[in-house]
């Protein structure tokens, strides 16, 4: 049951992503030339919007809707594989103009060709997970 | 704006950020879950698998809501396909079309350059480096991040995390290389 909250939950996050062009290859070109606000601030609001949210679930200590305490732990610190791993995507994110979550609204709103960067994307997610031991954290 | 220009048109960043950003308390107060997305490569790769071993094998049953998540971002982009009137009006900063025009980019309507994301392209070298390579940097990038742009910047700067911050800065460096310094060469 609780899976539909999360699979509407989805739906809206994928509307808004394209609806705001956030998918736009052209959008990210835009925001890594610097040349329109849009996507700066489509981040920061989100952030804003999201640290706030934190702030008062930490403030009045809010618990889950069936009374749970809400988790607040960040990721690990993983100082080098965060910085090259951010690196490496972002070199990514510039060729196909998608992180993850595009790539799959875009293939949702028809542009088949992204399922062979998915494609590209999990095979290389597997070469990680072969190759993380000898790759420093 | 009326609902239904709110259909047609492109959603101003107030709007779409603050929808967003509303994602963090909504997943976290119905199930106290963290938005991220390309942790779910990683479920599609333990989930083929025919014996996941070392990283990909773990409990996938615990992370079955965000693959359903997923789903709904894929039903969702076909949702918004279907409402938009016009496909071929996105709006991009002319300042932007100029610049790639001078790369040798023609084609401006859609979301994705046509010239470039194509299937015929997949024989090209161009091609397969904006496509194939473009994809293996991302689902590489994020693995080894530990997270992606919904992951590290929208939840882990909303929670203030020195890692979301230190990927983030990675995040914007290698899309400012790649837009700078490979595109000339490339395109």
């Amino acid at each position: 049951m609780k899976y539909i909250v999360h699979l509407i939950l989805g739906i809206i996050f994928g509307i808004i992503l394209v609806k705001s062009e956030v998918v736009s290859w052209f959008r990210i070109q835009e925001m890594f030339r610097f040349q329109s606000f849009h996507m700066y601030g489509i981040i920061s609001s989100a952030v804003a919007v999201g640290a706030f949210s934190v702030l008062l679930i930490k403030k009045f200590n809010i618990k889950t809707f069936s009374g749970e305490i809400i988790n607040l732990d960040p990721k690990p610190l993983m100082r080098v594989a965060n910085i090259t791993g951010g690196f490496f995507f972002g070199l990514g994110w510039a060729f196909t103009g998608a992180c993850p979550g595009p790539i799959y609204s875009l293939i949702g709103c028809g542009i088949w060709i992204f399922i062979i960067v998915l494609i590209s994307a999990y095979i290389r997610t597997l070469a990680y997970g072969v190759i993380r031991k000898k790759l420093p954290h | 704006m009326t609902f239904f220009e709110l259909t047609k048109e492109t959603w101003p960043w107030y709007i779409a950020g603050t929808l967003i950003g509303l994602m963090i308390p909504l997943l976290l107060l119905t199930d106290n879950k963290h938005l991220g997305i390309s942790s779910t490569m990683r479920d599609f790769c333990a989930f083929v698998l025919p014996k996941p071993s070392g990283y990909f094998k773990y409990n996938l049953k615990e992370h079955a809501w965000r693959n359903i998540f997923v789903l709904g971002v894929l039903a969702g982009g076909a949702i918004s396909a279907l409402i938009h009137s016009d496909k071929s009006i996105y709006a991009v900063s002319d300042k932007t079309v100029a610049d790639l025009s001078e790369l040798g980019l023609t084609d401006f309507s859609g979301l994705v350059p046509k010239e470039i994301f194509n299937w015929s392209m997949l024989l090209s070298i161009k091609g397969l480096l904006f496509i194939v390579l473009g994809g293996f940097l991302v689902g590489f990038g994020t693995r080894y991040a530990n997270g992606c742009t919904s992951g590290h910047t929208i939840m882990g700067l909303s929670l203030l995390s020195p890692a979301s911050i230190i990927a983030t800065l990675g995040f914007f460096a290698g899309g400012l290389f790649t837009t700078h310094i490979l595109f000339p060469i490339i395109l």
